[in-house]
């Protein structure tokens, strides 16, 4: 059943600004280590907007990449699995472009969801 | 957990009252206690001891209570209390700028492990030290003197020392990997560098030097002047000197300055000079950046570790919780500096 308006994005951003700009500063005057964890709790609500907005796309390209990489099915924690196991057993390395070209798009695609201006 | 912290001011004014006592010999009283902010892993409280007319301007480092056996398996890599106290008195006599330890806690005062150390001016917070106006003239000094104290650091005599673990670069990598199957996580990025690093990995040195572990900016404070003093010197251990001068150029450390590895505040080359003119090895380029490799990685997966806290039940923190989503920022360094290297 499709929720009324605000979407899910709509109300987080909302919520965030309103932390931001009105709790925030007050919480900096009356508890400096509040206002801190604040700060966090606002950058977190930042992320799970993003991350409702771009993780099915994101996780769905993922996956794709995965099991054309490997050659098998699964789900994404069992392909990463995989994955992660041949790395560590020395079954590919950084010669391997498939891989390196999979690693930068799923590191570029998580990156945009957890701190987009990490530079 | 903020809800209790009047009853725990309370506790811990106590404690200290009856610990100062003893260490003032004579009565003591606690003036202006206060939690600090910072250090996720430990807490800090500043306080005065007004002892005979005279105040002492301190800080008390005690660990924080935790409720899981698994916290407390976590944290087994650092150094106890007892310890952290030895290896801080043996700098500060070697003279390194570091705190001056005075007097350790007894079970009997109630605070669980902890000590006392004379407080030193200056903040921790990168944020300030990278960006306000006050430090302008530090922020030209600081690279050269955190090379000049590490030398010092690496130069401490080992007698003087408490036994302390020898981990090389290969303990290091077994420790990572050993890490990441405890929290079940399979990075593919972190499973790479440690294989890349696995097999590039420098030889044991002979002699193994006082190696800090956790050099880095928001790890010393620093004032209008420049460091005044490292801190956190519970990741102390014996091992290659390399290793803290690859820490502190981690790309996280540099708290958005990153064009300035050293810290933020300069160039990897400032920072190694400086380290040799004060007496600290030759320093070799190509060790160096295997040791920020390997910082990088180690910094990735301690957010792991940070958020396990919170993910296992052992320490509920929203902002431990939220430092599992920062470990992302190490995998696209990571990529970078494995692009650079090859």
């Amino acid at each position: 059943m499709a929720q009324d308006r605000p979407t899910a994005s709509e109300l987080l951003t909302a919520i965030a600004d309103f932390l931001r700009e009105e709790a925030t500063p007050a919480l900096d005057r009356s508890d400096p280590r509040l206002g801190f964890q604040m700060r966090v709790a606002v950058n977190s609500l930042a992320i799970l907007e993003r991350e409702g907005r771009l993780g099915p796309a994101a996780d769905a390209r993922e996956h794709a990449r995965l099991v054309k990489l490997l050659g098998r099915d699964g789900t994404l924690t069992e392909l990463n699995r995989e994955l992660a196991r041949q790395l560590r057993a020395g079954e590919r390395d950084e010669t391997d472009a498939e891989l390196m070209a999979h690693l930068e798009a799923t590191t570029a695609d998580k990156i945009a969801i957890a701190n987009p201006r990490w530079r | 957990m903020t809800v209790h912290i009047g009853n725990e001011a309370d506790l811990v004014a106590a404690g200290l009252a009856s610990a100062a006592a003893r260490y003032f010999g004579m009565p003591a009283s606690i003036e202006g206690l206060r939690r600090e902010s910072g250090g996720a892993s430990r807490q800090t409280w500043s306080f005065d001891a007004v002892a005979g007319g005279q105040h002492h301007e301190l800080i008390l480092r005690r660990d924080p209570p935790l409720t899981g056996a698994k916290g407390e398996r976590e944290r087994s890599a650092a150094l106890d209390r007892a310890t952290e106290f030895a290896v801080l008195r043996a700098a500060f006599q070697a003279g390194v700028l570091a705190p001056e330890v005075l007097f350790e806690l007894t079970p009997d005062d109630g605070l669980g492990e902890a000590f006392v150390m004379r407080r030193v001016g200056g903040t921790a917070i990168a944020r300030k030290l990278l960006r306000d106006p006050p430090y302008a003239e530090a922020r030209t000094r600081i690279a050269s003197q955190l090379g000049e104290i590490l030398a010092r650091i690496h130069g401490v005599d080992r007698a003087t020392l408490p036994p302390l673990d020898r981990r090389e670069a290969a303990d290091h990598i077994a420790s990572l990997r050993g890490l990441l199957d405890t929290l079940g996580y399979a990075s593919a990025v972190f499973e790479l560098t440690l294989s890349w690093l696995d097999r590039r990995k420098p030889a044991p040195i002979e002699r193994p030097g006082l190696v800090h572990g956790d050099y880095r900016t928001g790890n010393y404070l620093a004032d209008e002047s420049g460091v005044t003093a490292i801190l956190d010197w519970e990741g102390a251990h014996l091992g290659d000197p390399v290793e803290d001068l690859g820490w502190v150029c981690v790309k996280s450390w540099r708290f958005g300055s990153v064009d300035k590895p050293a810290g933020g505040f300069g160039s990897r080359e400032e920072l190694w000079r400086a380290y040799e003119r004060a007496g600290g090895g030759k320093v070799d380029p190509a060790r160096a950046r295997w040791w920020e490799v390997f910082g990088t990685v180690r910094w990735g997966i301690i957010c792991h570790t940070q958020a396990w806290k919170h993910l296992s039940g052992a320490q509920q923190s929203m902002e431990m919780a939220s430092i599992g989503r920062r470990a992302v920022e190490t995998e696209v360094d990571l990529l970078q500096l494995l692009k650079e290297a090859d």
